[in-house]
């Protein structure tokens, strides 16, 4: 596990392997991405109280899902990058703060868009709502602190520890609607328990998250395989591929 | 594990616990204030300030929906099922308020205890359903009422 683990510490491994994934990978995401979009939102039932305007669930809750939990793998790389200075957790780090920022206001823009035929309102700062414009100042944080630095170890160090600081918010996202009264309603989906969403529109959204979760995926390990290759630039192994290119 | 990245290790998880507590120990003791509205059981106790800006959630009660004729008034009562605020709005309900349905209202509380409101907001469940199946539970719900005996809604 060990020899695995140092592993993900090469440069030119992580470069190869990220690359032999996404090749079958990103396109499997983007026909899931097309595909669930589509079936949610042509063949499922209009709900009975909400009509067709409930249908922007299907990017909703998949973009908010994968906007917390890639909040943790962001923690997790930052921890990673604390304890065993690891350059590749750095950059994976830095490669998921833009990727969480662009989901969580994907997330607060559709949420802003359906709030406005269901409750009445395009914004209202409940518990909800407020933490999770905190969850989109966090991932910014991170990106703006990375830049502000010259020293790129130092950087890391700094935005490892907001990351692992921030990840208090995420859990309070989370149970916000249970522990506050909120205008947003609590989670259809639960960990215990069932949910309170009928199957024909369940599978649809759970299949969608799943495409979220890929589309994810595939963003950090590009973003991950520019960064590499930016730092790599005078190594071998880079030129040697930069030939390559060049001559095929 | 190497001693110094077994110290720097216990550093992160300190970090991690230690941010968390401050932050949760903060957002217990602002609890009044994360809360987007008051229940009516609350208000009844005296709890929400009289005069000044509020906001009020409950369940919009059956029955208590009643419309101005000649203006866009309307008048409704929420309830926690504990206690009822009596709500006067003015202005166009979002299309989902309904009665027997989520509500919050936003506005000052007068003498008498009614909310003056300046806005209203529908609130809706984590319930999802094609309309066909509500109307089917809706269906099942009312015989199980029937065997039982149950007169509605009503207590």
């Amino acid at each position: 596990m060990w020899t695995l683990f140092h592993k993900f510490g090469s440069p030119p491994w992580l470069y190869r392997l990220s690359g032999s994934i996404l090749r079958w990978l990103l396109p499997i995401t983007l026909l899931a991405l097309v595909g669930g979009a589509v079936w949610g939102v042509l063949f499922t039932a209009p709900d009975f109280r909400q009509g067709n305007s409930y249908r922007i669930i299907y990017i909703h809750v998949p973009a908010a899902v994968v906007a917390l939990a890639g909040y943790y793998v962001m923690a997790i790389a930052g921890a990673v990058s604390l304890i065993w200075r690891m350059k590749m957790a750095d950059i994976a780090m830095r490669a998921c703060a833009p990727i969480g920022a662009a989901l969580t206001f994907v997330a607060l823009v559709t949420g802003s868009i359906w709030g406005k035929p269901t409750w009445g309102t395009w914004w209202v700062w409940d518990a909800r709502i407020t933490s999770m414009l905190i969850l989109l100042f966090l991932y910014l944080g991170v990106v703006a602190l990375y830049e502000a630095y010259e020293n790129k170890a130092l950087a890391a160090k700094a935005c490892a520890i907001l990351s692992l600081v921030g990840t208090v918010n995420i859990p309070i996202i989370y149970k916000s609607v249970d522990w506050w009264y909120s205008l947003h309603q609590p989670a259809s989906i639960k960990f215990t328990g069932g949910s309170t969403i009928d199957p024909s529109m369940l599978y649809p959204l759970l299949f969608m998250i799943t495409a979220f979760y890929c589309l994810f995926t595939c963003a950090l390990l590009l973003n991950m395989r520019v960064e590499i290759l930016q730092r790599e630039q005078r190594t071998a192994w880079v030129r040697a591929l930069a030939n390559k290119g060049a001559a095929g | 594990m190497h001693p110094v990245r077994k110290q720097r290790l216990w550093l992160v998880l300190f970090l991690v616990v230690f941010s968390s507590s401050a932050i949760g120990l903060m957002a217990y003791a602002l609890r009044g204030n994360i809360n987007l509205f008051y229940p009516p059981v609350e208000v009844a106790a005296g709890l929400a300030p009289v005069g000044q800006s509020i906001r009020v959630g409950g369940m919009v009660v059956e029955g208590s929906v009643q419309r101005s004729d000649s203006s866009l008034e309307v008048r409704f009562d929420v309830t926690d099922y504990e206690a009822v605020v009596s709500v006067v709005y003015t202005g166009i309900l979002p299309d989902l308020f309904d009665e027997g349905q989520g509500a919050v209202a936003a506005g000052k509380l007068d003498e008498n205890g009614v909310l003056q409101a300046s806005e209203v907001l529908a609130k809706h469940d984590e319930n999802y359903m094609p309309p066909e199946v509500a109307e089917a539970l809706e269906a099942s719900k009312a015989r199980m009422a029937e065997q039982n005996g149950e007169q509605g809604y009503g207590q």
